[in-house]
């Protein structure tokens, strides 16, 4: 009987430490359950990317779509090639539409902005993005400033 | 000068010989799983006396820290206006640090003395030898369900702690001081990764589980089985299990987190 | 030496602790199916001498057999296998303090046998009734008097009926009651059960009045063997000082200091 209780009483325990571990996957890491929904890669090429990293977010109108998968630095060009991973849902980006490193507030984290083209015909998986803009380099900004350019 | 010499020496001998002791009772007392039909009775028991009694303090002490942790990181945040970012403060910490770390310093202090002593005391009672002498191994019997308990018990302990933690930061900062609560968890999100820190927070608390434990029932094993003795054997335990928490959580700490 | 009639057979027996000879050249013979008391001051080994014969620790040098098997040169699982034929009654008790007086005296029965429920305990009754605490069943071990801790741990040590008993100071701080019960259960089982007692004490009258055969144990080396009538008439000093309880003797009532004339004369002058 008593034998019993406790066994109740740990296998509770054990039940609550799981739901711990749920709790903290789910609400506090926002690992969800579906993430294997299909996604493509598109790529953009940036002269800067100032500090955007990998698993940054990348949004349309403020939605997330997808996620920043890579981020190296083109041999030839010398500029930054992001790899971006979008959800099959939002296989609708117009070609002409352009890539855009914006941060979140003042301080915040730094994300790739999809600027809507006009185009009808829409991104592939394998596509560059036709335009894009560099983060905003608040330091250079002021630079430029007072020196007066 | 030969004399300090020869002190310094045996010091060291000392720690070499308790390090190899301490080593062979860890891998006798590993091999030594009882058959499930008596030792699962045994482990239910011992995870009730590490586990289930050690959740009070674990439950108020994760709910305090985060909330200190909450109020602190209002006051630093709002400084630079992003008082939003409090959740993932309070999560990142909690996670990564003080959940391990505090619950195997709660867990050394409430559940290891206690293992000590106990063990200890059998010891002293001559149970222990009365049960070799029945023909029963008590590294068998007695240290490997007390072993596995600990083991199993402590990333148990340390996540129950982080996810109190989490909601007495957000008591403070989402109920009290007016963050955001949408805002809270957001921030947390996308800041907390499952792999990155989660995962890896319980991985350490799995090690210190297994350190806090083998240095427990070790003390309470190898005690002078006298009261002062016990009671020596129990302040070791504590202090040990205390530094070399500390000390591994740098140790870890720098290989998960430090980019080398 | 060695007989059909001996049980264990101990043979010129070197034991350090530390630096200190416990035992030093010790030989001893304990007949099979009797009860033999080993008497010696305190502190001269005696309890370690039980703990050497149940292989709980080594000698430097020397033999122990027990039934013709050498104690200390057996693997561990196979001298687990002996001490399943041993049972051995501690000074303390020894009971599993969070464990009631069933479950302490049922103990072996589970580890040691595959014995089904209803037959454990009726063993267990059985064993309880023996030593008169079949009604103390459900009681903790907390809640026992010292005589009855002592009474059910020796049901525990009967409970998978061993060929050996070793009783450690079984005498030691028990009203004259307890003792004459201890006496009487001690005898009994011995005729009873056939079985080979050892008993390590240093109450001299109990002890003799028990048992067969019973030698002195005195600076690591035995001083006087025999049975007790043999003994009371043993010309040793030594063993006369401590059978009648003399203060002083051989054994001398001073610890070894200078004389105190100089003592107190040094004391006066620093």
């Amino acid at each position: 009987m008593r034998q019993r209780t406790m066994e109740i009483v740990v296998g509770a325990f054990v039940l609550a430490g799981c739901g711990a571990l749920l709790f903290l996957a789910l609400q506090v890491s926002g690992l969800t359950p579906q993430a294997a929904e299909p996604t493509y890669k598109v790529y953009a090429n940036f002269n800067d990317v100032g500090g955007l990293a990998v698993r940054g977010q990348v949004s349309m109108a403020g939605v997330t779509i997808g996620r920043v998968t890579g981020i190296k630095l083109d041999p030839k060009t010398y500029q930054a090639r992001v790899e971006m991973e979008i959800n099959k849902s939002a296989e609708i980006i117009p070609t002409d539409s352009s890539a855009i490193i914006r941060t979140a507030g003042l301080l915040g984290e730094k994300y790739v902005d999809v600027s809507v083209g006009a185009d009808q015909s829409y991104m592939k998986d394998g596509d560059t993005f036709y335009g894009t803009q560099s983060a905003l380099n608040i330091e250079r900004l002021i630079s430029n400033f007072a020196s007066g350019k | 000068m030969i004399d300090r010499l020869a002190t310094i020496g045996r010091g060291t001998f000392d720690i070499l010989a308790s390090l190899g002791r301490s080593s062979e009772f860890l891998v006798r007392s590993l091999i030594a799983v009882p058959r499930p039909a008596t030792g699962l009775p045994l482990l239910v028991k011992q995870i009730y006396a590490v586990g289930v009694l050690s959740l009070a303090i674990i439950v108020v002490s994760g709910l305090f820290i985060g909330m200190v942790l909450g109020l602190q990181g209002y006051n630093i945040l709002t400084d630079y206006g992003s008082e939003q970012a409090i959740g993932q403060m309070v999560a990142l910490t909690l996670v990564r640090e003080l959940g391990p770390v505090v619950t195997a310093l709660l867990f050394a202090g409430r559940a290891g003395s206690a293992l000590t002593a106990e063990i200890g005391l059998m010891k002293a009672t001559e149970q222990l030898s009365s049960m070799e002498m029945m023909g029963v191994d008590p590294l068998r019997r007695v240290i490997a369900p007390r072993f596995w308990a600990g083991f199993i018990t402590m990333p148990l302990l340390a996540m129950i702690f982080s996810v109190v933690g989490i909601w007495g930061g957000m008591l403070v900062g989402v109920d009290w001081l007016g963050v955001f609560e949408g805002s809270y968890w957001a921030n947390m999100q996308s800041s907390v990764d499952f792999g990155e820190d989660v995962l890896n927070g319980v991985i350490k608390s799995i090690v210190f589980g297994f350190v806090c434990t083998w240095i427990a029932v070790y003390q309470g094993y190898d005690s002078v089985p006298t009261s002062e003795g016990i009671s020596s054997a129990t302040t070791k335990t504590v202090v040990y299990s205390s530094l070399a928490v500390l000390g591994l959580d740098f140790i870890l700490t720098a290989v998960m987190f430090g980019d080398i | 030496m060695t007989s059909e009639s001996t049980f264990i057979d101990i043979q010129n027996l070197v034991f350090l602790r530390g630096e200190r000879r416990i035992f030093d050249g010790l030989s001893l013979q304990i007949p099979r199916g009797k009860v033999t008391a080993i008497m010696g001051p305190s502190g001269t080994g005696k309890t370690t001498l039980l703990k050497l014969i149940g292989g709980q620790l080594r000698p430097e040098s020397g033999r122990i057999t027990v039934d013709g098997i050498c104690v200390h040169k057996l693997r561990r699982s196979a001298l687990y296998d002996l001490r399943k034929r041993m049972g051995m009654l501690f000074q303390s008790g020894a009971l599993f303090s969070d464990i009631s007086t069933y479950e302490n005296v049922a103990f072996p029965l589970r580890v040691h046998t595959k014995l089904p429920e209803d037959m454990i305990r009726d063993i267990v009754l059985m064993k309880l009734e023996a030593v008169g605490l079949r009604g103390a069943r459900d009681l903790m071990p907390s809640e026992l008097s010292g005589g009855m801790t002592r009474r059910v741990a020796l049901a525990r040590s009967i409970a998978l009926d061993p060929e050996l008993i070793m009783y450690d100071e079984p005498f030691t701080g028990q009203d004259p009651i307890a003792k004459g019960v201890l006496v009487e259960m001690i005898s009994k089982l011995n005729r009873s059960m056939g079985l080979t007692s050892v008993l390590v004490s240093h109450d001299v009258p109990e002890s003799l009045s028990i048992c067969d055969y019973a030698c002195i144990v005195s600076n690591g080396q035995v001083i006087g063997a025999g049975t007790p009538e043999e003994l009371q008439d043993n010309p040793s000093e030594r063993v006369q000082q401590f059978l009648q309880g003399k203060p002083d003797g051989p054994v001398p009532f001073h610890y070894p200091a200078e004389p105190i004339a100089e003592d107190l004369a040094g004391g006066a002058q620093r």
